[in-house]
């Protein structure tokens, strides 16, 4: 059996978004900045695609930049807010432990500009509490920039609250809502939120396309310099075969939306709980507010990237924290954030489903991880070392 | 190949040989640290100053494992002196390489020997010069040499 489980990785493209691409691809090949008919019929496309995009955020058309990227969409909102805050005086910025890389590298280089970074605490479930925002935040604050889920460990962050306490403050808000976009309800008025980062390829659109939202009234400033694409913001020929795929993923998505996460949370908490029986694991995250598809665990004695590729050999295709994995000496700062030690973060496990998915898979996948962690532990030292003073579950 | 490995380093980590302890083993040795993300533990039954069996036991990524196994294949039934010339970079080329990141896990192997027979010379109550951290590279890591705690 073949299963792909890493859509918090990417994910396949919807025969919907596929085949509007492809059309698109073929037949509106105009510049929508050309003023002839070709190119009209390419702007009109392009201005579908991005009243699609807000009615679905909550937001007005004209609020909607088209990025490469959700990483690219990150950065930008970053920069600006801290250079505009700057430029009034106030440098410091408030983010997570747990945000992308994105989000982190970008606060790291505006660290090294002379800005300061209060990184809120996330707990064991890795959830921002408001009341430690509402202590972080100081008259000089710029920006408050919090994900709106967690790629690793799924735990969903209460960003309405979030929202409302830098209202309050007059302090901007922005979200990384990459994992959440097209999962979780979103409505940028009603959760206070002034920018909001997005990418396609996480619900079923095309690779290389992202989104970012931008309230009317920010003086948003561009990022790349050039032509006056996307209201001048952001230069560069629109990827519009890419920009119609995300819109009609994205629709579709949003119209699904509860029946989709009905499904995917049902499986989801069938392999939580099946995989909850594997003695010394953990699941990993919020046990409630978690994205619908979000399986994650540690496994005590064991290794993730041997995990990974002995799943990947049975044709399970998931993810792990592991420093082996990330090509690093050290496991994900997430389940390090969260307070695991590095020798069980070591043992992390990440399978992250989608609608496409099946209960069939979910059943295979029982059977296959215990047997695996299994195996695994039977030729680990660290297990053997443990089960010196405790009782071999394994023993028949 | 999964993460760049050869053919080799697969079929060692879906299969590995020589897995599991050595009840009567006499000489054991451990390195590696679980902070680091891999530990190897070698079991060494040695007689007549040849190495009958060699059994092993690794916490660590799939090259890790493969490292592992060729590593004990290639020193049952060697000469003690020939088990430790075994270079960590023996290692990789009987694997058909590894990928740059993974070559430390080549030398955990290497060290695992090493201090395995160290260990057996600690028994036997002789002075040994082998040296248990000639190659280590330190990474994450400063290995620390388990069986140097125990």
């Amino acid at each position: 059996m073949f299963v792909y489980a890493d859509n918090a990785a990417t994910t396949a493209m919807s025969p919907a978004a596929l085949e509007a691409m492809t059309t698109a691809l073929r037949d509106v090949y105009g510049n929508p900045s050309s003023l002839h008919q070709k190119g009209q019929e390419a702007a009109d496309a392009l201005a579908e695609a991005r009243a699609t995009m807000a009615k679905y955020l909550g937001a007005q058309p004209r609020e909607i930049y088209f990025t490469g990227c959700g990483t690219e969409a990150d950065n930008w909102a970053i920069r600006f807010a801290a250079h505009e805050g700057a430029a009034k005086g106030k440098r410091h910025l408030i983010s997570t432990p747990i945000e992308h890389h994105a989000v982190l590298h970008t606060l790291a280089v505006l660290e090294k500009e002379g800005f300061e970074v209060t990184y809120l605490p996330v707990y064991d479930n890795g959830v921002v509490r408001p009341e430690d925002l509402e202590a972080a935040i100081r008259p000089d604050t710029a920006l408050v920039t919090v994900m709106y889920a967690n790629n690793e460990i799924g735990s969903i962050q209460p960003i309405s609250q979030i929202g409302e306490i830098c209202h309050k403050h007059g302090v901007l808000f922005h979200t990384d809502a990459v994992q959440a976009a097209g999962h979780l309800p979103i409505n940028v008025v009603e959760q206070h939120i002034d920018m909001l980062s997005l990418s396609g390829h996480k619900f079923h659109a095309p690779k290389g396309v992202g989104a970012l939202y931008c309230r009317k009234g920010i003086p948003l400033k561009p990022f790349i310099e050039g032509g006056a694409q996307e209201r001048g913001k952001r230069a560069g020929t629109e990827a519009l075969p890419s920009i119609i795929a995300m819109s009609v993923a994205f629709r579709e998505a949003c119209e699904h939306m509860e029946e989709n996460a009905r499904k995917v949370g049902a499986m989801r908490d069938r392999l939580i709980e099946g995989l909850s029986k594997i003695p010394y694991s953990r699941l990993t995250g919020d046990p409630v507010n978690r994205l619908p598809g979000m399986v994650s665990f540690c496994f005590e004695g064991i290794e993730g990237e041997s995990l990974l590729l002995r799943l990947d050999l049975a044709g399970i295709c998931a993810s792990s924290g592991s420093a082996c994995t990330s090509g690093s000496l050290d496991p994900s700062h997430v389940l390090l954030a969260i307070g695991l030690p590095h020798e069980i973060a070591h043992g992390s496990l990440r399978l992250s489903l989608c609608e496409y998915n099946t209960e069939e898979q979910v059943d295979y996948m029982l059977e296959q991880v215990p047997q695996v962690v299994r195996t695994l532990r039977e030729m680990s030292p660290v297990w053997a070392h443990m089960m010196e003073t405790r009782e071999n579950p394994y023993k028949d | 190949m999964a993460m760049g490995y050869s053919d080799k380093v697969m079929e060692h980590f879906a299969h590995p040989h020589n897995v599991g302890i050595i009840e009567d083993a006499n000489g054991v040795g451990e390195v590696g640290n679980a902070k680091c993300g891999d530990i190897m533990k070698m079991y060494l039954k040695i007689e007549d100053g040849v190495i009958q069996d060699a059994k092993f036991q690794t916490f660590g990524c799939a090259s890790a494992i493969a490292t592992s196994s060729i590593a004990t294949d290639l020193i049952k039934g060697q000469p003690i002196d020939e088990a430790l010339k075994l270079t960590n970079q023996a290692v990789v080329e009987a694997l058909d390489g590894l990928p740059a990141v993974k070559v430390h896990c080549s030398v955990l192997a290497e060290q695992a020997i090493k201090a395995a027979v160290a260990n057996y010379y600690e028994r036997l109550g002789q002075p040994c010069d082998v040296s248990k951290c000639a190659a280590c590279e330190g990474g994450c890591c400063g290995h620390d040499h388990g069986a140097e705690e125990e």
